[in-house]
Order: C-alpha cells, then structure tokens, then sequence
C-alpha cells in the first residue's frame, strides 16, 4: 500500500542523489596512448632538439604526477621555426594547386579520426577534462574542423566571388590550455587550406595532443615546413608575436594578453585575430522549458570545468521563475560525477593547474565577501590533484566582481530581473561579448533578444553547440576575427580584386 | 529544501511547463552513456527484475496461460537461486480471480488493467463497475487509461473527473493511470496529461498501453518524471512512474533505473515506486544475470518462455 513518506508540516522535502545504488568505476585504459617521455620541437617536419637544450615537466593535474617533458623553444629557434615556415611557403604550400593541398588535410582529418581513442586519452590525461567530453566533443570536432577546411581549400573562388584570394604568409599561432587540440585544429586547418604556413605553440601545461598532432602531420606527409609545432611558455609566445617575418597572428586566451599582443603588433603590418575572455549572459523567462534550461544552464557552465571562454557564467533568471530554478539548478549539480578525468561517468573533471585553481579559489571567496550565498555539491574530492566543486552563488548584484569578471571555473552567479528591457541592459552590461543564452518558448521574443544582444555567438533553447560551419568570435573586449565557417577564411586571405 | 503546501490546489492545467523536445533528447542520450559494469550492472539487472510487472493482455489469454505466468513470476530462474521476484502480475479483470489464487502469499502483486482498456472508450458507469469488478476479485492495483479524445478536444475537467472517479472506486487498491503518450502527439501534452492524472489521484502514471506505437521511450518517461518532482516538491505526495511497452532489453532498462536514479534518486529506486510494464523483458535480464556469473552467455532455450 501506499506510504505517503511526507505528512504534516514540519517536513522537509529533499531528493537524495547518493543513492544505495552505485556507478563502479569504468576508467578508460592509459595503456591506448603512447607518451614518449620526452618531446623535442616540431621544426621542418623534424624533430629538433631546443637550442638552450631546456625542457619543462608537464602534468597530469588530476594527480600531479608528471606525464612528460617538452622542449623550451627560445627565440632562436622560433626564428628556425618562421624560417621554415617562410620557405615552405614560397618554395612550395603557396605554388601547390589547392586541390592538392585539400589532399593534405584530408588525410589529416582521417588520422586524427583513426587515432581518436589515443587522441581523447591523452586530452583527458594531459588537461584534466573528463574523457567523455574528450572522446565525444573535442576529438571528433577537430577532425571534423579539418574536413571542413579540407572542403573549402580549392573552392575559394566561390566563397568570394569575384575576388581573387591570396594567402599571407607565415601565421604565427598561439593557443590556450582548454581545449588543446581542438584549438590547434580551429587554427591550423582554415590556415593551411588557404595556402598560408604556420608556426603553432600549444599552451605550457596542455602540450601534448599538439605534439600528437605533429606526429600525425608527420604521418601524413604534408612537405616540411607547412605546419610547425613549438613548445614554451609566455617568452615563447611574444618571440613568435614579435618576429618580424610573420604575417598574421591568430590568438585565443586571455584578454590581458590579446591587449599585450595587440600593443606588440601596433605600427607592423601583421594582420590578427583575436578570441579572448567572457562573462556570458544565459538568460531564462518565465515562458521557457524550465527543465530544459536547468540543464542548458548545467551545460553552459560546467562543461570543461568551466574553462571555457563562452561559458555561460551569469545566469539572469526572471524573478517569477527563479525560485524553482535555482532548486533545480542545486538538485541537479547534486548528480554531476566529479572525479578521475578517465572515467567514462565522470561529468567534470580536474581544474587544469593549480594557478587556475587558485584564481577559481580567489574568486569563491570574493564572491563570499561580496555577500552572495554560495552553495556547492556536496561530493567529495579526490586527495591529491586541482578540484573544484560544482558551485553557484545566488543574490548577486549586477556589481558584484563574481557577476563582473571572467573565473574560467565551474562556479555560476546568480542574478534576477523582472523585464526584456532591464535583462537586455544588464547582459550588454559587461566589457565582454562572446556569447549569450536565451529561453523562452516564444519564437517572436528571441529574435527580439539576439538582435539587441551585443554578443557573436547567440543561442536559443541550447548552449556551447558548435559545428566547423559556424563562425565564432566576439564582440568588445572578446577579441576580434571570425573562427569557423566561410567567416572564418577571411583572416587568412588577402581578398583583391579581379584584374580587368 | 522546501515545505509542503496543500495538495488542494488545483492548477490551470493549460498552465502545464512547456517541454523542449530538442532539450529531452539531449539529457536522456546522457544518461545512456553512463558505464555500467560488474557490481553495478548486476546489482542493477536484479532491481530491474524485482520491478517488472509481468505482463500478458491479450484477447486469447486463459486460466491456464495465467496460471503459468504466475508460477514464472515466483520461479523466474530456478537453476540460480537468490533472485528476487517480479513486482506484480498485470492482466485482464476477468483474469484476476485466476491470478490472485495462483500467486497466494507470495508477496506478489496483482494488477489490473481496467476503464474498457486499451481504448478507453466507454461510458463512466462501465469504466467503474470495470474498476470495481477487478478490485472485488482481489486486484491490488488497477491500470486505468485516460480518455484521449477528451483530452485532445481540451476537457481537462472530464479527465480530471474520471481519473478522481476511478480513484474512489479503486478503494485501496493503487491507481496507475495510463496516458497512452504515443497518442497525445506533443511533449507539452504529456507533461499536461501527467499533471491531471497526479492532482486527481493517481498513486502511478503509467505511459502506454502497449497496444500503440510508440510505447514508452525514455524521453517521454524523463517528461514524466520530471512531473512527478515538480508534484513531489509542491505536495510531499510521492508519485510512482511506470513506462510500458518497448522496453524488452537489459542495457535499456538499465539505462531507465540511471534516469531514475539522477532525476528522482533514491527513494524512488524501488519497486514501490517504479515498474517496468514488460512481458519479455525478464528473460534477457535473467540472461544477463546468469551472463554475469558463468562469463557466457547461454541460448535463449535454457530460459522458460511463459
């Protein structure tokens, strides 16, 4: 017969999440993945001992305990990498019939398809996302960023018509630690099917699918020089920005140094694309599908342990509806399985260094400070490694720094509003402008909303979708330049007009 | 946390959440990519079993198909010993009688469809003297179908009416209502249809019929058990969910407990509060089991067919 667990008044209602029947862990194997335990730089197609001969150790940060070591490029041999880059591009890349250079990519994007399990292993091990997101999003997406590319290398002529393109040169191109080898495809892929060469440096602690990738370029044959792979920190990075035998700069990271950058290139002739930080506004009305926005919101901010620069990390939610919102929202980061990167049920994963965790700690306490309400899941850590807990913070003000500052953690702030005109001014409200959410059911109210947002990437009834067709970038202080899609050709061209 | 208000309020039911199909898709393919292995599968595969209600609706079932399907139910693999039971027997009225004496002290329940199942299409004195009928020969549960045509035409009232009606007649006996969500067409109607059948008494809601195709999904189950939250947060009053229908294989009725387990959690991980409406669905489990334990799968043929 019934029990009608709850009776009376004093009773609170809670659902329990750490039910008596238990997910047994289901670690995918290390033993697919091949780490050398040293990498040199990737220079002509060679491999290449770093001339200052340093390396530097890098971890696996969901335990500390060191994966491999990389070649330290100095400027030395960031000037041998641009030279390369320069020769391979007047001796061969530029002369080749695009038709051909498609061939290349092609093949690349098969590899990376063929070595996906390895591939998505070593994300995981290297930078701490879980091996679901790995394996399910950023492997097969960079594969697929090649064949897109691949696609488009011999028909520019129909993407700009009557124009006639030109490559540029030598693309120097620096990316972040989030998504390593998707980033490295999102670069590399449009520049070499436009028929320019690049000097490519992953970030200092996510180096090693970039390396894997050399390998594969390796494996395909591209001629010497097309694609080169350096390793380093920041030095590193501002020699290839400040070499003068480069012709564009692509760059995706932080927006002190897309501003540092932009400083160094000043008065050059470089072209550059910037893609930098932000505080996404994902805002849900009282009219949307509330459980589907529930997760939305669950996706937007969680995924990647929040690392990611279009995460949506200012929750506006209509004041009618955000009471329920906000206990769905604690109900369900109850079930996210925080833990070991290589578990397949694992949901969120390890903070990718202990600097950026300290940044995520920094801003937790800000938040207290500021006097919002904190609330994180109550699962527990892992001893050794960088965690950190799902969390939310509720009562935030619009000028509150949590509300204000990009923490590229897995940490959500709270805010309400009560009309479409105050919500629309507190979300265009921010020195940031990469991406926004919107939910409602009403079809009418988003177009309203996309068109008064000043955001480059908007979506509705969904978040962080991304597909090679569709371009990315900012607004503000979110950098510049388009990735992705037929926009996402035109940093690496030259578009002159026919001669009569 | 919250406190409970009354169950007395009844809502606007056009007022109904709307539902993002796109959206539902989406979070129960994530539930299908939970790794579940060894200790969990196992452990998983038994609850599933102790959650079947062992099903056979069919216009040629007799007393001695009946009769059969119970001795399965009490004996689901003998040649391995500690399994648990199925959760109840679900079959005609006229059926039950037969069923209740077969099943005995067993622990076992009965469960009855009744309301001129499948289609529903009869006047409320049948459909209540069918509730009755089934509940005065012993059945400890009635599946009931709501009215669809009324429903779709929008006369909430009428089905909110009948569901409460059915209620009464059903005296102790547990109230499945059926909605039949392969015929209401949207995931708005679903969650809309859900919501009547909690508020006018349903102890259970129940997908299909079994009869319609589509039978149950788990995009629809997952509409219907976030319902059953919101109602469980409004009133303290615990729903039981129960798909039907479609729903024959191991690995998705696994993939359901882990809808269960991250949606509602642990108070509804039992067969108090969860069934599965399957007829063939036991023996794959039972294969699974044995699978577990000797390493190989056996032949279909080592496991009773009832």
């Amino acid at each position: 017969m019934p029990k009608s667990i709850s009776k009376g008044k004093s009773n609170i209602i809670k659902l329990k999440f750490d039910t008596s029947w238990k997910y047994a862990p289901a670690p995918e194997s290390k033993n697919a993945a091949t780490i050398k335990s040293q990498y040199d730089l990737f220079i002509n197609g060679e491999w290449i001992k770093p001339s200052g001969n340093k390396y530097f150790d890098t971890i696996n940060p969901a335990n500390e305990e060191k994966l491999s070591e990389v070649a330290e490029a100095n400027a030395a041999d960031v000037d041998k990498a641009v030279t390369v880059a320069r020769k391979a591009y007047e001796k061969v890349w530029k002369k080749m019939p695009a038709k051909e250079r498609a061939k290349y990519i092609f093949r690349i994007a098969r590899i990376i398809q063929e070595k996906a399990r390895e591939l998505a292993i070593i994300e995981s091990l290297d930078g701490g996302k879980p091996i679901r997101e790995s394996r399910d999003f950023d492997v097969p997406t960079a594969a697929n960023h090649f064949f897109y590319y691949a696609g488009w290398a011999d028909k520019l002529e129909y993407a700009f018509p009557n124009r006639k393109t030109e490559p540029l040169g030598v693309a120097g191109q620096i990316i972040p630690w989030n998504f390593p080898l998707l980033m490295a495809a999102w670069k590399i892929a449009p520049a070499i099917a436009t028929g320019n060469t690049v000097v490519l440096k992953p970030a200092e602690t996510t180096s090693l699918t970039a390396l894997k990738l050399a390998e594969i370029i390796q494996e395909s044959d591209l001629p010497p020089g097309v694609v080169n792979i350096i390793t380093g920190a920041g030095a590193t990075g501002a020699a290839i920005v400040n070499h003068p035998d480069i012709n564009k700069i692509a760059f995706t990271g932080s927006t002190d140094v897309g501003k540092i950058i932009q400083r160094a290139i000043a008065g050059t002739n470089k072209k550059a694309t910037l893609e930098l930080g932000g505080k996404a506004a994902n805002i849900i009305f009282e009219d949307a599908p509330i459980d589907q926005a529930v997760e939305g919101v669950i996706n937007g901010i969680y995924f990647n342990q929040g690392h990611v620069c279009c995460a949506g990390s200012r929750l506006y939610v209509q004041e009618s509806v955000a009471k329920v919102i906000i206990r769905k929202l604690k109900d369900r980061i109850e079930s996210l399985i925080v833990g070991d990167p290589l578990d397949k049920n694992t949901d969120i994963g390890a903070i990718n260094s202990r600097q950026q965790l300290d940044t995520i700690h920094k801003y937790i306490r800000i938040g207290k400070l500021e006097g919002s309400e904190m609330y994180e899941s109550s699962c527990a850590l892992p001893g050794k490694g960088f965690w950190c807990r799902p969390t939310l913070f509720t009562n935030v003000a619009q000028s509150n720094r949590i509300a204000q500052e990009e923490i590229f953690g897995p940490v959500l702030a709270i805010l309400t509003f009560r009309t479409d005109d105050e919500v629309i001014e507190k979300a265009n409200n921010s020195p940031y402008g990469l991406s926004a959410g919107v939910w409602t059911d009403k079809g009418s109210k988003i177009f309203n909303m996309t068109k008064r947002m000043r955001a480059g990437v908007i979506w509705a009834n969904t978040f962080n979708k991304f597909d090679p067709s569709s371009p990315f970038g900012g607004y503000k202080e979110s950098g510049y330049g388009r990735e992705g899609g037929l926009h996402g050709l035109m940093p690496y061209l030259n578009l002159n007009a026919l001669s009569p | 946390m919250q406190r409970i208000k009354s169950l007395l309020i009844i809502p606007d039911f056009s007022l109904s959440p709307r539902i993002d199909q796109v959206g539902v898709e989406e979070r129960t393919s994530r539930f299908t990519k939970r790794s579940i292995k060894k200790e969990t599968k196992l452990n998983g595969l038994k609850l599933v079993l102790n959650m079947i209600d062992l099903t056979t609706l069919e216009g040629k079932d007799t007393n001695g198909k009946v009769n059969q399907l119970c001795y399965k139910a009490q004996h689901l693999h003998d040649a391995y010993p500690g399994l648990p039971t199925v959760a109840a027997i679900c079959v005609y009225p006229s059926m039950v009688k037969t069923a209740k004496k077969a099943l005995g002290n067993s622990g076992i329940n009965v469960a009855s469809v009744a309301t001129a199942f499948p289609s529903g299409q009869a006047s409320r004195d049948v459909k209540i003297r069918d509730t009755k009928y089934a509940v005065a020969n012993g059945a400890d549960e009635v599946d009931m179908v709501i009215s669809r045509g009324k429903f779709l035409a929008g006369e909430y009232n009428f089905v909110f009416d009948e569901i409460a009606t059915i209620k009464e007649a059903c005296g102790d006996a547990r109230l499945k209502v059926i909605l039949e969500t392969g015929e209401l067409g949207t995931m708005d109607k679903v969650r809309r249809a859900s919501d009547i059948a909690m508020h006018a008494g349903a102890d259970f809601i129940k997908t299909s019929t079994g009869k319609i195709s589509p039978a149950a999904t788990m995009p629809v189950t997952l509409v219907m058990l976030e319902a059953i939250r919101d109602f469980y947060y409004k009133t303290g009053k615990m729903i039981g969910m129960k798909p039907a229908g479609g729903i024959s294989k191991s690995k998705l009725a696994l993939h359901y407990l882990v809808m269960v387990k991250e949606t509602l959690g642990e108070a509804w991980l039992s067969n108090e509060w969860f069934r599965f409406g399957a007829s063939s669905l036991a023996n794959d489990v039972l294969m699974q089991i044995v699978k577990e334990k000797t390493g190989v799968y056996q032949a279909a043929n080592y496991f009773s067919v009832d």
